[in-house]
């Protein structure tokens, strides 16, 4: 039985002028943009043909969004170490920075448990108005890409990283590319945060 | 873009995100409690830009691209 190699995952292709692995994560997190900016764009469009529509942001935890802004802003600060222990080849930094990064994304999934309890506890579900439905549509699709980034962190943190010993570069550009989904992940929160918790009600 | 260029596009949009909540906790909110908020980003705001500094001086020899 043959094994098919995928080529340039670690060397620059000439015509594009990066390797796969960039090239590939890159292309994927253009349709993730594609995706968001979709959401995005129908808020605009609910927000400012609703008069009401901002009513709901009073009945989310500032505090709450606040903590999990700064676990993800931590968290990004770890990945980019993790990837450069990567590059410089220290095993033992790796291990403890992709360990921390895995863990932010562990308590920043708690904490958002805990603020949809509190809202169920209200009664306050995507049926009861526009901005929760967009609350939940939001904040439920980001929480499903927090768990998938978290989920491959964690492989290349444990099970994965057999590669730093074998092909140390090849790890290192999969850890690039584990970053900078995780990034993106991250940015999508940085815009997600002001626009649910801090807007005032649009009619104000 | 690689991971380097990525990360220095973030710690920009958070640097611009501390100064806007701090900015939303002093003038739109302040009579709700969020002093502690509006403090905090405007630590935020301050410290994340030197992160940043410190970041492009660790990874100075790794391409934009």
């Amino acid at each position: 039985m043959s094994t098919t190699v995928i080529p340039y995952t670690t060397e620059i292709r000439p015509d594009t002028g990066v390797n796969n692995v960039k090239l590939g994560i890159w292309l994927f997190l253009a349709s993730e943009i594609m995706l968001f900016g979709s959401l995005f764009a129908g808020y605009i469009l609910l927000r400012t043909g609703n008069p009401e529509f901002g009513a709901g942001s009073g009945a989310l935890s500032v505090p709450m969004a606040t903590l999990n802004t700064v676990v993800l802003i931590t968290s990004s600060v770890t990945m980019v170490l993790a990837w450069a222990a990567a590059m410089e080849q220290n095993f033992a930094k790796f291990r403890l920075y992709m360990g921390c990064t895995v863990m932010a994304g562990a308590v920043f999934l708690v904490v958002k448990g805990f603020e949809y309890s509190a809202k169920f506890e209200h009664h306050l579900y995507p049926s009861h108005s526009t901005f929760m439905a967009i609350y939940f549509t939001f904040t439920g699709l980001h929480a499903l890409h927090v768990i998938v980034g978290m989920g491959y962190n964690a492989y290349l943190w444990i099970p994965g990283s057999k590669m730093f010993h074998s092909n140390p570069q090849q790890f290192a550009n999969r850890v690039e590319a584990s970053g900078l989904f995780w990034h993106f992940v991250d940015l999508v929160w940085i815009f997600l945060f002001p626009i649910l918790y801090l807007l005032p009600d649009a009619a104000s | 873009m690689s991971l380097k260029a990525f990360h220095v596009l973030f710690v920009t949009a958070s640097t611009l995100l501390a100064a806007g909540v701090a900015f939303w906790a002093f003038q739109q909110a302040p009579g709700e409690g969020m002093g502690w908020l509006g403090f905090g980003s405007v630590g935020a705001a301050i410290a994340l830009p030197v992160y940043g500094v410190w970041f492009l001086r660790k990874t100075r020899e790794v391409s934009f691209l």
